[in-house]
């Protein structure tokens, strides 16, 4: 069966949820041949073979972590080489697409980013985006090359599949190109216990409408409550109420939960982008005539601060 | 010394106008306004940042590949302070995908001569965030992207780089391509004189054959993707909408719990 190469997001070999995810997609396709790279990339083949890959190709080489982009490509790039594989599939992060992105100019290929499914197709895989925020959805193929794909988190169930997942040491010959640009310090980000934003089944955001960085406890209880992530709008960003990293959006993160509660958002379109895949939209709003409320499945016109507290408080009745 | 800047800027349909596809599958440019990527605007304001922090002698240019109403893109970011501008437009760029747009503007600035190229992190439309790495390969020069802070100095360019599991600094000798972020400082509004400054300014046109590009090489023929269906998204159906009468918290957990989150 054709071969399908998967790149592995990984923490220190903790692989992430949207690798997983992509194994599914890429079982349509043909036989997942994951590539692992940096520090821990080793320990990632246990839960990527439960997952259906057969192959884990791996290279722990210090230049992933010591400089930007060029040599995680230089990697896909003999890993294409030695596997000839029909469709190459990355996790749409932002580095995730810049590699992507090189690696397919290098192949002579084309590219689709953000696609949200991948199928088998008679040409080879078809991918959907949704695109001018969510507002229309398209099917698209590469037809130059291997088709390299990058799929949003979200897009496909974590499914095990049992395979060899046998370890190979890849053999990847770095060129000056690579180490071109020097990473001079990483200060890893703060891990606050909530699931990862990107790929939390539940989220909920806060915008102008919360009011100061303190009042933000009001959207963290709920987000406890239903062990969801927690985001925020530019404005509430902007405000230096929440950082950045939490901003969902067109400049932000694209979320694409099962559940996505907006508290205090007016629903721009750049808020937009970032949210309306995900499949229940709830808001809460003083205002009746907000924007968001032409996107939820419910919504309440009140103030957050009498709803969520009552909101939280009901959950964790129910819960206990 | 000198430093030559090309800030790479799109002209993109409004996104708060009403975006959709032509019959062809490409985007309809005609039934929408246009205007400079917002997320380019931060571009210009980063490369004129750097000149006006620079000791020598710096320039900056700034490039478009569009239709001729890409002019306005170009336009609006001469009047913020930009020196000159280049606008590559040719009917068979009709169609190009990111591949194809990275091979024009390398050729182009290949040819306008640069130290430093400057671009959005993300166009406002196809949002795929790749042009600036695709670019950085084809130029055979550094990529350092997608900065919330950035500084030149010493013929090497160097900034800071928030990702998902960290926050890097990074550093390149010059020549380099780099793209920042709308958190790398809000973008300057031409002043009235800038303005009037702009008409004066010079427009370079370019069309393919200056770039000694192949008709084939871009445009819907020479995509190395295909767009075979674009579909609207079937507007959502109305929710359920109540008011807060003191009940509102209760009423959407009963919600919640309906649908199993709770
Ligand atoms: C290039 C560009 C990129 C952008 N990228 C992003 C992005 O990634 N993400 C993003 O979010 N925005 C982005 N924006 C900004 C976007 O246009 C909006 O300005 C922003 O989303 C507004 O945030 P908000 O809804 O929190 O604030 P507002 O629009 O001010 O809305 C606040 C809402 O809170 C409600 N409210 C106030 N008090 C209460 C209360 N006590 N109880 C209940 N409701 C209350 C108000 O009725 C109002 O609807 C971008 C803009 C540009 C130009
Ligand atoms: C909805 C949609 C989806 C698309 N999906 C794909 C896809 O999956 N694969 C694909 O190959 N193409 C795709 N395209 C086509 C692609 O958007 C165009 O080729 C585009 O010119 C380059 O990609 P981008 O706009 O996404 O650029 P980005 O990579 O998001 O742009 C980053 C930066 O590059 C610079 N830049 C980009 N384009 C230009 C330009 N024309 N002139 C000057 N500077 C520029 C700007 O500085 C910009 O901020 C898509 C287009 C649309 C509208």
């Amino acid at each position: 069966m054709a071969e399908v190469l998967v790149y592995v997001d990984h923490v220190d070999g903790a692989v992430r949820k949207p690798t997983l995810e992509l194994l599914t997609l890429a079982r349509r396709l043909g036989d997942p041949v994951a590539v692992a790279l940096g520090a821990g990339a080793g320990a990632t083949a246990g839960v990527l073979a439960e997952h259906g890959a057969v192959k884990v190709l791996t290279d722990e080489a210090a230049e992933y972590a010591d400089y930007l982009v060029v040599p995680k490509v230089e990697a896909l790039q003999a890993a294409v080489a030695a596997v000839s594989p029909v469709a190459v599939l990355v996790p749409s992060s932002a580095e995730g697409k810049e590699v992507a992105a090189r690696l397919a100019l290098r192949i002579t290929s084309g590219i689709i980013t953000d696609a949200i499914d991948v199928e088998a197709g008679e040409s080879g895989p078809v991918a959907t985006q949704s695109v001018f925020a969510a507002s229309f959805t398209t099917r698209s193929i590469v037809t130059t090359g291997v088709a390299v794909i990058t799929v949003k988190p979200n897009s496909a169930p974590v499914e095990a599949a049992p395979a060899a997942g046998t370890v190979e040491a890849l053999t990847v010959t770095f060129s000056a190109q690579a180490t071109g640009t020097k990473v001079t310090g990483r200060t890893p980000r703060e891990s606050t216990g909530r699931p990862e934003l990107t790929e939390a089944a539940i989220v909920v955001s806060g915008g102008r409408g919360v009011n100061g960085a303190e009042n933000f406890a009001v959207i963290e209880a709920l987000a406890d409550s239903l062990g969801a992530a927690v985001g925020a709008s530019r404005a509430a960003v902007d405000a230096g109420w929440y950082p950045h990293s939490n901003q969902v959006g067109q400049t932000g993160k694209s979320v694409s939960p099962q559940l996505y509660i907006a508290s205090g958002i007016s629903g721009a379109i750049q808020h937009r982008a970032g949210m309306q895949t995900s499949k229940t939209i709830v808001a809460i709003n003083k205002d009746a005539e907000a924007p968001i409320f032409d996107l939820v499945d419910y919504g309440v016109v009140g103030d957050l601060f009498d709803v969520v507290p009552a909101l939280t408080a009901e959950v964790n009745t129910r819960k206990g | 010394m000198s430093l030559r800047i090309v800030v790479t800027v799109k002209y993109v349909p409004d996104a708060t106008g009403d975006r959709h596809f032509a019959d062809d599958l490409t985007v309809d440019r005609d039934d929408v306004d246009g205007l400079l990527s917002e997320l380019d605007e931060y571009a210009v304001e980063q490369a004129l940042q750097i000149a006006e922090s620079s000791d020598d002698e710096v320039e900056v240019t700034v490039l478009t590949v569009g239709p001729e109403d890409a002019k306005d893109a170009l336009r609006k970011a001469l009047s913020m302070g930009a020196d000159k501008a280049i606008h590559v437009e040719d009917d068979d760029l009709h169609g190009t995908d990111a591949i194809g747009t990275s091979l024009v503007l390398a050729k182009a600035i290949e040819k306008a001569g640069f130290d430093l190229v400057v671009s959005g992190m993300a166009s406002t439309d196809g949002t795929a965030g790749i042009v600036p790495a695709l670019v950085a390969e084809r130029l055979g020069v550094a990529q350092v992207t997608l900065l919330s802070e950035v500084a030149v100095a010493d013929g090497a360019v160097s900034g800071r780089r928030d990702g998902d599991a960290a926050s890097e600094r990074l550093s390149a000798a010059l020549p380099a391509v780099v793209s920042v972020t709308d958190q790398s400082g809000e973008a300057r509004y031409p002043s009235f004189k800038g303005i009037m400054a702009a008409k004066k300014k010079p427009v370079q046109a370019w069309d393919l054959s200056d770039l000694g590009i192949e008709a084939g090489e871009v445009g819907l023929e020479g995509a190395w993707t295909k767009v075979e269906a674009a579909a609207e998204r079937p507007a959502r159906t109305a929710g359920t909408i109540v008011k807060d009468e003191g009940e509102g918290g209760k009423q959407l957990a009963e919600f919640l719990a309906g649908q199993k989150f709770i």
